[in-house]
């Protein structure tokens, strides 16, 4: 990736090289400023007053308390149950979407009659505003009018009706179900584009030899997936990790289904303590930037093979 | 007895796929329904509305702002894609056809910052926006949410540029023309169909975002839809106007199920650059 195969060697000190080096900062550099404006400084900003006892109130007099916002937030039992509520939501709400994701890639990637079809049917989710599946799903899990009450009912799957987001056993798994519903067709649309740049060849002679269908799949398809399956589910896990929208919405600033965000912000904004919750937000960060490594990592070696 | 069991397979196979859609589409069907009935209708659980009323989506733009809220939300996103695609357009010519020192590292500090927490940076933004005299402002929106918007259409349109053929750019510089010359008048053009992908995903990500626009908004007049439809609210809290909200919602999803459904084909593709080749 360093050396373009664009560059020839010879033409590297060339005057037009040097002018065209030129010109590449010139247009990177508002790009860099920006970026510094919008992302560099304010994160460094957020580390610095997770260092203090900075007020929403009155930023400005903020005191460096060292790393007393950490201790207090490692005794917080709420933290952790945060920490915990977000690492089950990411991990089973990723997990699903990664089987039923590529179940519907392979759907998609056969051939059949209004296919067309199914691939716009399942974009619907990924359209709807996170803040409005949120509140549909609400309604349909209303515990009294709702529809999923209703229906479980009918079915006599349940014997009377649940409150699906109010009660503390029932609502992280109801907030997964409609992460699910929204996010697996990303998924699957990563994982068909994955299956479509598969090699022909393996399945014609699969097919020649007759291997039984279930046996291509894990010993062929899965195996030569790998690399956009691995892609596809920390780019998901990353974007999990740091839900705030979803949990908002359907449970508040409940403490059995907040997530790490949520509770960041509480501090921050509903308790207007800065300092403690930029503590909080800085150690999502640093859980966030560990698992951005591993996957540049991953892309990196992804690349150079 | 083998084509009874293909028989079988094949329709096991189209039940999945009917489970797929069904799924994927009866919520969004339900809140439709929903919007439609009135009153106590609200409260049957008829699969359709038997006596369809619009007073749901009247009510909505008489009991808040909501037509100022989507012009709101329009404009907030409008000017993001626009500054976004502007800066990334010039950065994505220097990252995708220009090798030169730092390249790698730059294209790794802008994946890194793609992958940031919003909240991580929460109340630095919340600072830098009131000492820029700018909080309950739109354009506290514009300023934040380039931090989302330009890592991805710079990388975007990267991997687009990255795969126009280099004859291009040869006659073009054998003729003696400079860089900029050869993005404005050769790449630009090319890049129309790529930019048009970039520019609708992050107007989709600006339209929906919620967490900037909740804490950076005040009144109920700068409120983008989404914190609109968050906050809409009953008498009490157990009394949320369900009818509203479906009704709310229907409106503000239907123009992008559209806009997603004409450029599928393109969404797919710019999802995909996104995330795979990366």
């Amino acid at each position: 990736m360093t050396a373009g195969p664009h560059q020839a060697p010879s033409t590297r000190n060339s005057p037009l090289t040097r002018q065209r080096i030129r010109s590449a900062w010139l247009f990177v550099t508002p790009l860099l400023l920006v970026l510094a404006l919008v992302a560099g400084w304010p994160l460094l900003r957020t580390v610095w007053f997770s260092l203090t006892d900075a007020n929403l109130a009155e930023l400005s007099a903020a005191q460096f308390v060292g790393l007393d916002n950490y201790h207090y937030l490692f005794d917080d039992p709420d933290w952790w149950q945060a920490v915990r509520n977000t690492l089950i939501f990411a991990g089973v709400s990723v997990g699903l979407e990664t089987v039923l994701g590529l179940a519907i890639a392979l759907a998609l990637n056969a051939r059949f009659p209004g296919r067309g079809l199914l691939r716009a049917a399942i974009l619907v989710p990924w359209a709807i505003p996170t803040v409005v599946s949120a509140k549909m799903w609400g309604w349909m899990y209303n515990d009294v009018f709702g529809i999923i009450n209703h229906l479980l009912l009918a079915a006599g799957l349940i014997a009377e009706p649940q409150a699906w987001t109010a009660s503390p056993d029932l609502a992280l798994a109801a907030i997964i179900a409609v992460d699910v519903w929204k996010a697996t067709p990303f998924m699957a649309l990563l994982l068909l584009a994955g299956l479509q740049m598969l090699p022909r060849e393996c399945y014609e002679s699969a097919a020649v030899d007759g291997v039984h269908p279930l046996k291509v799949f894990f010993r062929i398809t899965l195996p030569l997936l790998k690399p956009a399956l691995a892609v596809a589910l920390i780019f998901r896990l990353l974007d999990a990790l740091r839900v705030f929208d979803l949990i908002y919405v359907m449970t508040g600033n409940s403490r059995d289904t907040m997530s790490m965000s949520v509770y960041a912000r509480q501090q921050l904004v509903d308790f207007q303590d800065v300092g403690y919750g930029s503590a909080a937000a800085t150690l999502l960060f640093l859980l966030i930037a560990l698992f951005t490594i591993v996957y540049l990592t991953l892309a990196r070696v992804g690349r150079e093979d | 007895m083998r084509n009874f069991r293909r028989l079988v397979g094949r329709f096991a196979f189209f039940v999945f796929l009917a489970a797929i859609v069904v799924y994927s589409v009866f919520p969004f069907y339900w809140a439709v329904v929903s919007s439609l009935k009135s009153g106590s209708a609200l409260f049957s659980t008829d699969f359709w509305p038997l006596d369809p009323a619009w007073s749901n989506y009247s009510a909505v733009f008489r009991e808040q702002p909501f037509g100022q809220n989507i012009l709101n939300s329009l404009l907030v996103a409008l000017t993001t894609v626009l500054i976004s695609l502007a800066l990334a357009l010039g950065a994505a010519f220097a990252l995708g056809r220009i090798s030169f020192r730092g390249r790698t590292p730059l294209q790794f500090v802008v994946l890194g910052i793609s992958m940031f927490p919003q909240i991580a940076v929460l109340s630095g933004m919340f600072e830098l926006v009131r000492g820029l005299g700018l909080y309950d402002n739109l354009l506290s929106l514009v300023f934040s949410y380039l931090i989302f918007t330009l890592p991805f259409t710079v990388w975007v349109l990267t991997t687009f540029m990255r795969e126009l053929p280099r004859e291009l750019e040869d006659a073009a510089i054998v003729d003696g023309a400079g860089p900029f010359t050869i993005l404005t008048r050769i790449f630009l053009p090319l890049m129309g169909p790529a930019m048009v992908t970039t520019g609708l995903l992050a107007f989709i990500a600006a339209w929906n975002e919620f967490l900037f626009a909740l804490t950076f908004t005040l009144s109920s007049g700068q409120r983008t839809v989404p914190v609109a439809i968050a906050l809409i609210s009953g008498a009490s809290s157990h009394e949320l106007p369900w009818g509203n909200i479906m009704a709310a919602s229907v409106i503000v999803t239907v123009p992008l199920i559209i806009l997603v459904l004409i450029f599928q084909r393109r969404i797919v593709s710019g999802l995909t650059a996104g995330a795979v080749k990366g």
